[in-house]
């Protein structure tokens, strides 16, 4: 994959935004409440058609595809509210994803308990959950829901990972933890990740490379200390730093 | 030309009392989250009790009048009694308990209408004012349309009154919007809920009221007036009060033109106008997406394989089913045959309710579009049994796919209103065209050829079809497909994320779940001989909801142990008691109201007790 | 002015509260740190009575609430703010206050929506706003606003700055300070340590649904082990 790049015109939620996010590249998305960061998630993710612009993984366009054809192409996706699959232990979280990906759902008669068992462990170790290959979803710590979540995501192999909040309503210290998991994960995968975050901790310490919207424009790219710097960022997102950390 | 104004104006008039029905049912709906089945019989109560007053009262206008206040005062007073009795104890039930609990009203309030009124129609007398004409426009028009007409829009007027310009109104609407909220706001849930249901009634029993001059009281009034008032609330979008305004113009109206234009297809046509404005609108006209339930987070629990214990348990009672016919009656047999067939109904029902999370409520249409596939195959084109079991499950299958095309889009309790609505029109459709149906009379001489005849046969047969197509069914839950759908059901947004057809894998569901059920209803016709309208009705639909809810969702034995025990406590209930109804709707409501957590969820909370203690 | 002891809270089977124990004085400003899921919100839940605890005490005023209807509770100066802010969205601003809305207690000063608009100025510009098309930020003050209306005595605060933009943060930072100063009693749950420790008096961190760490947020502040675990700061 050599990136993508997008660009809306005519959206009042998202006016003609342009970037490109790399293999291995983690690209933090910040900005005010109502600037627009869902709707784009959205757009890329294919909850919502652009009105206009377009979508490019690794070249090809996949512009107004809806959620599944662009999870087939390799998006993969973890939600702001945790999401997984109750009724299955975590292995079969994992398990489902993986015979997702190689489109082994429609068979109806041999039992899928054994199916890419060893994959999916493997997964599981990888996100530090193999100890709990065998519990329900519902008894799992938040922080390891959110892992699960990124084992899933990753079950499906995607080339690109688009993150909502994934830190939202973690503990500090567990927050820096996902984010340098996944940082590794982005590194040795080659994976792009696009993720949304309110935690300036989180997003100066993990992003390469950082992107402001406000009002549906960007108004600010750049790393850490750029952004940090920045006369407009400060105004209309970080503040004086107060309550908010980054400082 | 000339017919336009006047069908315009019946239109008009239908639509008035289906709006104060609806409205009654949408604003409960709103703030209590439950659909209310037993409002088609406040209504009914509303036109019996309106009878009984306005007999006795002096024929003129204006005792009229008060006679019909009277009456929505006293059916706003039963509704009171209701909402006390049951519905308090199961707001925090599961969605399909509270209905079924409604529906145990029903039952109760069929037989006792029976009991106290008689099963003949009561028509009210009508003076000499009620039966006069208005001229308008050069036609001539009766007077008590244009009233009926008038209604509708004020009644409308004054709601949105209340609504928005009174503190309660303000309260009502918050509590549609978000109950636990407002309760943890200092407001008490339980007089606003109370006082809610107290207008839906009265509104329910003044449209019962009203209907009396132009029709009559009569017993079927509850279970027709639900349908419609069904409809409309779920065209209109639920909770809603100017879309069920909307909703009911647009049905009556259409009901008036289809009546004169395609009389027998009047109801198809409805159906239409319901499922296309939920293709476009999927929460009706003016409805909106429906918060997720807060509470329901509760993970379900996780599915695991039969431990082997139970698995020997099932292997035993199998080979005792077998051998059955060697120590058993055939009174006896034909009750294992309906046990059968009661197999397949709930295990199908299940299948798509479960793992697949759709709740139907008109499960019996598939049944009965099996029975008829094989009696009408068998009654014009002589077709052997086998070749009519062959073709009951492909013919479900096809029009479940067909339906489904919609329904599977369509979630929660939209989703369960569309499929009743359905399976009115499969019933209408069976009763109404006589020419090919035999209507009410069914067909008759659908009987197995003469190897099949004897009951012992007839149960092998029945025996063997059904637990061959449920461990298929148990098969194909434990094959990636299976986990598939259920993952479409825990979390479809996660599930699409993967890429999973959610849709396609939910319509393909709903196929094996409607050809299953159609084999059941074939089997059954063989077994009784004959194929009825009735195989279609709202109680049978109900009924493979009580198999499955009494088994539980969570197992895929559950829906076989329910449909044994349900069958088995139905033979003996209409063995021994004339109000078999009265009795079974008391014992889903006291099931319901003593186990408001499911009967699942009481075994694990007595577990807990007793680990705690 | 408000004594937890003991409390033990089911959310189906799952063991959410163990024996949790809190005690807030009037005028204080209490933080419930932890991570989601180990009970904060439960917590709250289960004083103003949306959850039932199973066993355990629930002192308000001197008088046991546990297991009250979440309506009494509320009547009886309890005011809560919950985390997902849960505006009514259909309602205007106007209205969502007037659902909150409850007689003011012997000497208080009640809350009107005026006074509202002095604390939340964005509010007074968007009366007659529905609940649904605001922003945020302006949802987190509302529920605030609308919570205000009951004139509670004690103020459960779940999550106030979860979502926000560091910039609206620091305005309810401000707000929250306000009623401090009014003398309001604030139990706060918090993920934000920034936001906390320029708000609250003391700190009570749970873990899996029971309490591991109390005290001032000075001795919190001063106690390297506990402040790297519970802050990471």
């Amino acid at each position: 994959m050599r990136g993508l790049s997008k660009s809306f015109g005519g959206v009042r939620a998202v006016s003609d935004v342009s970037f490109a996010v790399a293999p291995g590249e983690m690209l933090a998305l910040i900005g005010p409440n109502g600037a627009g960061k869902s709707t784009l998630f959205n757009m890329v993710g294919g909850q919502l058609p652009p009105d206009g612009g377009s979508v490019l993984l690794g070249g090809d366009a996949i512009t107004g595809l809806g959620p599944r054809a662009i999870a087939r192409r390799g998006v993969g996706r973890t939600f702001q509210v945790t999401a997984t699959f109750g009724s299955m232990t975590v292995r079969e979280n994992v398990q489902m994803a993986i015979l997702a990906h190689h489109g082994e759902v429609w068979r109806f008669w041999r039992p899928a308990a054994e199916r890419h068992r060893a994959a999916a462990d493997a997964l599981l170790a990888q996100v530090g959950l193999a100890a709990q290959a065998d519990r329900a979803t519902g008894v799992l710590a938040y922080g390891d829901l959110k892992r699960l979540e990124l084992a899933i995501a990753l079950g499906n192999a995607p080339r690109l990972l688009l993150m909502d909040e994934p830190t939202a309503g973690m503990a500090p210290a567990e927050r820096v933890g996902l984010m340098h998991l996944t940082r590794h994960l982005a590194t040795e995968r080659g994976l792009a990740v696009l993720f949304t975050e309110h935690d300036m901790d989180v997003v100066f310490d993990v992003s390469d490379r950082i992107l402001v919207l406000d009002r549906g424009a960007l108004i600010a790219e750049g790393d850490g200390p750029a952004i940090r710097a920045d006369p407009a960022v400060r105004r209309v997102y970080l503040g004086t730093g107060a309550t908010s950390g980054g400082h | 030309m000339d017919s336009v104004l006047p069908q315009l104006l019946t239109g008009l008039a239908t639509a008035s009392s289906l709006f104060l029905v609806a409205s009654g049912l949408t604003i409960i709906f709103g703030v209590t989250r439950i659909v209310n089945f037993s409002h088609g019989s406040l209504t009914m109560l509303g036109a019996y009790i309106g009878w009984s007053i306005l007999t006795r009262l002096p024929r003129d206008p204006a005792w009229f009048a008060l006679g019909i206040l009277l009456t929505a005062l006293a059916t706003a007073l039963i509704g009171v009694l209701i909402e006390r009795v049951v519905l308090r104890r199961v707001y925090r039930a599961p969605e399909l308990f509270q209905l079924l609990a409604t529906f145990g009203v029903v039952l109760i309030v069929q037989d006792a209408t029976l009991w106290l009124w008689g099963a003949v129609e009561l028509p009210l007398p009508r003076p000499r004012w009620l039966r006069g004409f208005v001229e308008v426009a050069g036609g001539r028009f009766p007077f008590y349309d244009l009233v009926l007409i008038a209604i509708g829009p004020v009644v409308l007027g004054l709601l949105w009154l209340v609504m928005n310009r009174t503190r309660w109104g303000t309260l009502v609407r918050a509590a549609t919007l978000d109950r636990e909220m407002v309760a943890a706001l200092g407001v008490d849930q339980r007089r606003l809920f109370t006082s809610v249901f107290a207008l839906g009634a009265g509104l329910a029993g003044l449209g019962g009221a009203l209907s009396l001059p132009n029709a009559s009281a009569n017993l079927g009034i509850d279970l027709s007036v639900i349908t419609d008032a069904f409809v409309v609330v779920v065209v209109g979008g639920l909770g809603s009060l100017p879309g069920a305004f909307v909703a009911s113009l647009l049905i009556g109206i259409l009901q008036a033109f289809g009546i004169v234009l395609v009389p027998k297809i009047t109801l198809v046509l409805v159906f239409l106008v319901m499922a296309v404005v939920l293709v476009f609108r999927p929460n009706g006209l003016m409805g909106r997406p429906q918060a997720e339930a807060r509470e329901a987070a509760l993970a379900a629990p996780v599915v695991r394989a039969a431990p082997p214990a139970l698995r020997w348990l099932g292997a035993v009672a199998l080979v005792l089913a077998v051998l059955a016919p060697f120590g058993a009656g055939d009174y006896y047999l034909t009750v294992l045959t309906d046990a059968c067939v009661a197999i397949l109904f709930a295990t199908s029902l299940h299948f798509m309710m479960g793992p697949g999370g759709m709740a139907s409520f008109g499960h019996a249409a598939w049944f009965g579009i099996g029975a008829y596939a094989a009696g009408l195959l068998l009654h014009w084109a002589g077709a052997p049994m086998p070749l009519g079991l062959l073709a009951a499950p492909v013919a479900a299958g096809i029009v479940a796919a067909l339906f489904g095309w919609f329904v599977v889009r369509l979630s929660g309790v939209y989703l369960s209103m569309l499929t009743l609505a359905f399976a009115q029109i499969a019933w209408a459709v069976s009763f109404q065209w006589v020419e090919v149906t035999g209507g009410d009379n069914g067909l008759l001489g659908v009987w197995p050829p003469d190897w099949a005849r004897s009951p012992r046969v007839t149960y092998w047969i029945a025996l063997a079809l059904s637990v061959g197509v449920a461990l298929l069914l148990r098969r194909a839950l434990y094959a990636p497909y299976g986990y598939a759908l259920r993952a479409a059901r825990d979390s479809a947004a996660r599930a699409q994320s993967i890429g999973l057809d959610v849709a396609r894998l939910r319509l393909v569901a709903l196929v094996i779940a409607g050809a299953a059920c159609g084999l059941g209803g074939a089997i059954f016709s063989y077994g009784k001989g004959g194929v009825f309208p009735t195989y279609i009705s709202i109680p049978h639909s109900v009924e493979a909801l009580l198999m499955v809810l009494l088994g539980g969702l969570q197992t895929v034995a559950g829906p076989i142990v329910g449909a044994l025990v349900y069958t088995g406590l139905a033979d003996l209930l209409v063995r021994s008691t004339d109000l078999w109804r009265l009795v079974l709707g008391a014992v889903i409501v006291l099931l319901v109201t003593a186990f408001p957590e499911g009967i699942a969820g009481a075994a694990r909370r007595l577990w807990l007790r007793g680990r705690e203690a | 002015m408000l004594l937890v002891a003991g409390l033990n809270a089911h959310y189906g089977r799952a063991h959410i509260l163990r024996d949790m124990a809190l005690e807030i004085g009037a005028g204080e400003v209490m933080v419930l740190l932890g991570r989601n899921g180990a009970g904060k919100s439960t917590t709250m839940k289960s004083i103003i009575g949306l959850l039932r605890p199973t066993s355990g005490r629930v002192l308000y005023g001197g008088r046991d609430i546990a297991g009250e209807e979440p309506h009494r509770v509320a009547r009886s100066g309890v005011g809560y703010v919950p985390e997902d802010r849960r505006v009514f969205a259909d309602l205007t601003v106007m209205e969502n206050l007037e659902v909150g809305r409850q007689p003011a207690r012997e000497g208080q000063r009640a809350w009107t929506p005026a006074r509202l608009f002095e604390l939340f100025p964005n509010l007074g510009r968007m009366r007659d706003r529905p609940g649904g098309r605001m922003s945020g930020g302006e949802q987190q003050m509302l529920t605030i606003a609308r919570t205000l209306m009951g004139n509670p005595r004690l103020l459960l605060l779940d999550e106030p700055s979860e979502g926000l933009a560091p910039v609206i943060v620091e305005q309810m930072a401000a707000a929250i300070l306000a009623l401090k100063a009014e003398g309001l009693t604030i139990l706060l749950a918090e993920q934000n340590p920034h936001f906390a420790g320029g708000i609250a008096d003391r700190a009570t961190v749970v873990e899996k649904g029971a309490v591991v760490w109390s005290g001032s947020m000075a001795a919190l502040r001063a106690d390297d082990d506990a402040r790297r675990r519970y802050l990471a700061v």
